[in-house]
């Protein structure tokens, strides 16, 4: 009830009643303690844009301090809605244009992105806006895809505007425009095509950041709301350094957990700087998301979302292993799912999604070592029998979640350890993480030159 | 004649489980007073002893089904308790509690089954195609207009009804009959009639079919009667079916000497012409003629408005409307033009019986005519049309055409049933699914004799778009809202019925020809 729905509606109150300057500030007017403003500037435009046209329905839904508590199905419609046009779309223009096969694969593989049941329960569940954040990206990343680069950086910087999270796709969109021009040569047109982007990003920034601009102290005020310094409380739940908490200081665990994360970025950022083709970017978001979300150090749980979309993305090259990834990312946000109630949709859309998605595409008839990408290993253990042993192991994964998911809702954790299934629960995930990051670092650092041993090489 | 089911089935549990998880995550969804209705049936047949069962009146919504389904709620009732004990406890009224909602929607779902089984037969039934795409097939086609229908979901798994489990066994009655296993269809109609009455609608058309094509075993060389092929036995045979099971039914009450009491409960015929919203047949433009005619007296002079009767569309819910121009119409009238309606296609097929199928058309036949002739018709009854309709489509061009019509604005005219805000993506969608989905397959169908609709047909159908965004969105921002709140339904009831009116002539005269057509072709 009093949660991020109210948070929303806060927002539009906010910055419907009070000057633009005041917005991130503590003030008699603007009780941050109280759903303060917590993301980047567009998110408080949208907002406004929202509030406008609530006024114009019901002006007691953004009273300042009355409305508090206000709920309204209307309300929540019309917001809803303005997400929606932003990633459905996105979607099907990604499936349509930018994928391969049959037009009935095509729309199967749209349907499987669609339903992905993360996004949809915290999004409609939950009531968020990452489809917005997600979809302006995922315009982003058609953009590149397309060559329309300009229009690529202008769609990600409104989606790093939009969400200060985004920031974890924020390297492989770099080092694939630094690429990119890198190869039109840095002397000629790869020098003015980096110029041209570097200002398209500037300007999208200036000019979401334009009232805050006049005074330094005002944009410092904003970053300081973004990237709050105050000692995480929250429990990392998937966070290796959940056990060392205690024992090294907090300036230590940022470095270890910094140091962590650029050692992982690093080895994918720079095989897309060299290589720069679409395939290579899609994997780069995956890696660089996943690390950044395993050993960041302030991380929710539902920045694997962040993670998810790049995934969605290469559903169609390596349907096995995305759908269980997918699956698990659901997995690791059920204790955040069950304090909402959505246990009930939570078992209904995965049940969906994995049925249809292995259905539609095929998921266990493509499991020739070929398809599953699994070159790497080849050469290591060559008269092994990947695919089937992967079929297992995935059921057997599988099996071991709808356990997990059963024994958390329905047993009672014993005394001593209150917080038993929930930790199960993140550990388990935090495994299978590990393992994809693993296995999706070496499909995109191992990617043989040939075009044979591949379908799609771009 | 029967099609063999591919031997991969894959597609048709496919279909089932999409359905199923659509059917599960409506589950929370708004609710309406038919909830209550059956929440208040689980705890009167299961506390009260079945003497009591037709004169139980504590709450409002008494038992107006026949026995058989009482039955069935007894039934439920027993699981429902394993659920939560408190929604059989009769004064509990209204009580809605999660455990409450949970068990009768998975109650609904879980009948559905019946449904299943009844497309599949259905299915197999239809004619052998060799179209190597799974989608262009006719049997794929079928199943996911009936499997996936809007309407079904909407009354079932929204509204609240279980008329997937009744229709299923309609469907598998008609199926039955199509495989020519008569005995099976007639005892499954049994049992239907017994379990809602509602089915007496299209009665006269398997009282007719099965005496004419069962009964008399033979036909003579140019297709007409042969009288001395009576079977008094194959007669004698359906008689004790029929009987045993409304026996069955309505036997205990019979003893107990209750019969009149339990009729009285299932025929209320106090209430007016018109549901509150009014069903889009017949009587909806009759009422609109009636006040027009009585505006434009009002304005000529020619009538005195303070003489007019009071019962208005200006407010209040409308349940006995008084005509004040036309002639006020009572149930013998309703009665009457309902027989005169269905009576040419009874008479057709008992004249020139055109097989099973000509059997279903005259089935369609008589429950489009009571829809649009009946005393106090819900719209929930132009279902019993659409859904045996979509058989028929599935084979013929005339007959897809005609699905496309009454599909659309029957579905549409449901809308009202669902005013809630939350529900209205839910509702827009689906059907937006459907009709994309019903159009384009049936179109692709039959591409080869040209486009299924004429410009006038598509035009009408395309009105729906527009008068939908009145309805839902502009109107309630006018200044009409306070004075006139039930013009919305007003304007769909009286727009949908010329559809479904239009629909109506067009299956009739479909049925008077194709039996013409039935003497140089081969029946089935």
């Amino acid at each position: 009830m009093f949660g991020d729905y109210e948070a929303q509606r806060h927002w539009q109150e906010v910055t419907y009643n009070l000057p633009v300057q005041e917005w991130y500030y503590n003030t008699t007017n603007n009780d941050l303690e109280y759903w303060g403003l917590d993301y980047p500037p567009l998110t408080a435009y949208h907002s406004l844009c929202c509030a406008y046209v609530a006024q114009l329905f019901n002006p007691d839904w953004v009273e300042l301090f009355t409305s508090r508590g206000f709920e309204s199905h209307s309300h929540k419609l019309f917001m809803r809605a303005t997400d929606v046009l932003i990633y459905i779309p996105a979607v099907l223009f990604y499936c349509f244009y930018l994928c391969d096969g049959t037009p009935k694969q095509k729309v199967a593989t749209s349907l499987c992105i669609l339903l992905y049941p993360g996004l949809v329960l915290i999004d409609y569940g939950h009531f968020q806006y990452n489809s917005f954040s997600l979809g302006l990206a995922l315009w982003g990343i058609l953009g590149l895809s397309l060559g329309w680069d300009m229009f690529g950086s202008l769609a990600f910087t409104l989606a790093l505007n939009y969400k200060q999270m985004e920031l974890y796709h924020a390297l492989p969109f770099f080092c694939y425009l630094l690429g990119k021009c890198i190869r039109l040569g840095l002397t000629g047109w790869g020098f003015i095509h980096l110029v041209k982007i570097s200002l398209t990003v500037l300007v999208t920034f200036a000019f979401c950041w334009m009232p805050f601009l006049s005074d330094p102290k005002h944009s410092l005020q904003v970053l300081h709301r973004l990237f709050p310094d105050k000692v995480a409380n929250t429990w990392c739940s998937l966070n290796v350094l959940i056990k060392i908490k205690s024992l090294l200081s907090r300036e230590t665990q940022l470095l270890l957990s910094f140091a962590l994360t650029l050692l992982f970025v690093l080895p994918s950022s720079l095989k897309l700087l060299t290589r720069p083709s679409f395939w290579q970017f899609r994997l780069a978001l995956v890696n660089s998301s996943l690390a950044f979300f395993l050993f960041s150090f302030q991380v929710h749980e539902k920045s694997i979302l962040l993670a998810a979309l790049p995934v969605c993305l290469i559903i169609s090259e390596m349907p096995l292993v995305a759908i269980w990834f997918l699956l698990t990312s659901t997995f690791s946000m059920l204790p955040l799912l069950l304090k909402d109630g959505l246990l009930l949709p939570y078992i209904v859309t995965s049940l969906a999604f994995l049925f249809l998605s292995v259905y539609l595409l095929s998921a266990f008839e493509r499991i020739t070592s070929e398809e599953l990408r699994f070159y790497p290993y080849q050469r290591w253990l060559p008269k092994f029998n990947l695919g089937r042993n992967v079929k297992w192991t995935f059921c057997f994964s599988l099996v071991t979640m709808a356990t997990l998911s059963f024994t958390s809702v329905y047993l009672k954790p014993p005394a001593k350890l209150p917080d038993l299934f929930p930790v199960l629960v993140s550990i388990l995930s935090f495994l299978h993480f590990l393992a994809f990051m693993m296995h999706f670092n070496l499909v995109q650092l191992m990617e043989p030159r040939s075009k044979k041993s591949l379908k799609k090489n771009n | 004649m029967a099609a063999p089911m591919t031997n991969d089935q894959s597609w048709f549990y496919a279909l089932a489980f999409g359905v199923t998880i659509i059917k599960c995550l409506l589950i929370n969804a708004y609710h309406s007073t038919d909830f209550e209705v059956h929440r208040n049936w689980l705890a009167l047949t299961h506390s009260l002893p079945v003497s009591k069962w037709y004169y139980e009146a504590t709450s409002e919504w008494t038992l107006d089904y026949p026995p058989l389904f009482a039955w069935f709620e007894y039934g439920l009732s027993h699981i429902a308790r394993l659920f939560d004990e408190e929604m059989l406890v009769l004064w509990n009224l209204n009580y809605a509690s999660p455990a409450t909602v949970l068990f009768q929607r998975l109650s609904v779902i879980v009948t559905d089954l019946v449904l299943f089984y009844a497309v599949k037969e259905c299915c197999k039934c239809l004619r052998e195609d060799k179209a190597k795409d799974i989608l262009g097939r006719p049997c794929f086609i079928l199943a996911v207009l009936l499997l996936w229908n809007f309407g079904l979901l909407i009354v079932d798994h929204i509204h609240f009804q279980y008329n997937g489990f009744l229709f299923g066994i309609l469907l598998l009655s008609v199926a039955r009959h199509l495989q020519n296993r008569h005995f099976e269809g007639a005892l499954l109609f049994s049992i239907l009639l017994n379990l809602k009455h509602i089915f007496l609608y299209v009665a006269p058309a398997y009282v007719v079919f099965l005496l004419r094509c069962f009964c008399f075993t033979k036909n003579n060389a140019d297709g007409s009667l042969q009288w001395t092929s009576f079977s008094f036995l194959r007669l004698v045979a359906l008689g004790s079916i029929v009987v045993s099971i409304f026996g069955v039914s309505f036997g205990p009450f019979i003893a107990l000497g209750q019969f009149s009491q339990v009729l009285l409960r299932l025929f209320p015929f106090k209430r007016g012409l018109c549901h509150a919203y009014w069903a889009p047949n017949i009587w909806a433009l009759y009422n609109i003629a009636d006040k027009v005619f009585s505006i434009i007296g009002v304005k000529l002079k020619v009538l005195d408005a303070s003489k007019l009767p009071k019962a208005s569309m200006t407010g209040g819910l409308v349940q006995e409307f008084q005509h004040s121009v036309l002639p006020s119409v009572s149930p013998l009238v309703t009665l009457v033009c309902t027989l005169l309606s269905i009576l040419p296609a009874l008479f057709m097929i008992w004249f020139r019986p055109n097989g099973a199928r000509g059997f279903l058309r005259c089935l369609i036949v008589c429950a489009l005519g009571s829809f649009m002739f009946g005393w106090h018709v819900h719209e929930k009854a132009i279902l019993m049309a659409i859904l045996p309709l979509s058989l028929l489509a599935v084979e013929s061009r005339e007959d897809a055409r005609i699905f496309l019509i009454l599909s659309i604005t029957g579905h549409y005219s449901l809308f009202p049933l669902l005013f809630t805000t939350q529900e209205m993506p839910i509702k827009i969608f689906l059907m937006l699914l459907f009709t994309i989905f019903s159009f384009s397959s049936l179109r692709l169908l039959f591409r080869k004799a040209g486009s299924l609709l004429n410009s006038l047909e598509t035009l009408y159908l395309l009105g729906l778009l527009p008068l939908e965004v009145i309805c839902e969105f502009i109107f309630p921002l006018t200044l009409w809202q306070k004075s006139f709140p039930f013009m919305p339904l007003m304007l769909t009831s009286v727009y949908c019925s010329l559809g479904v009116t239009y629909a109506f002539i067009r299956l009739y005269i479909s049925l008077l020809t194709s039996s013409c057509k039935a003497k140089r072709i081969k029946t089935q």
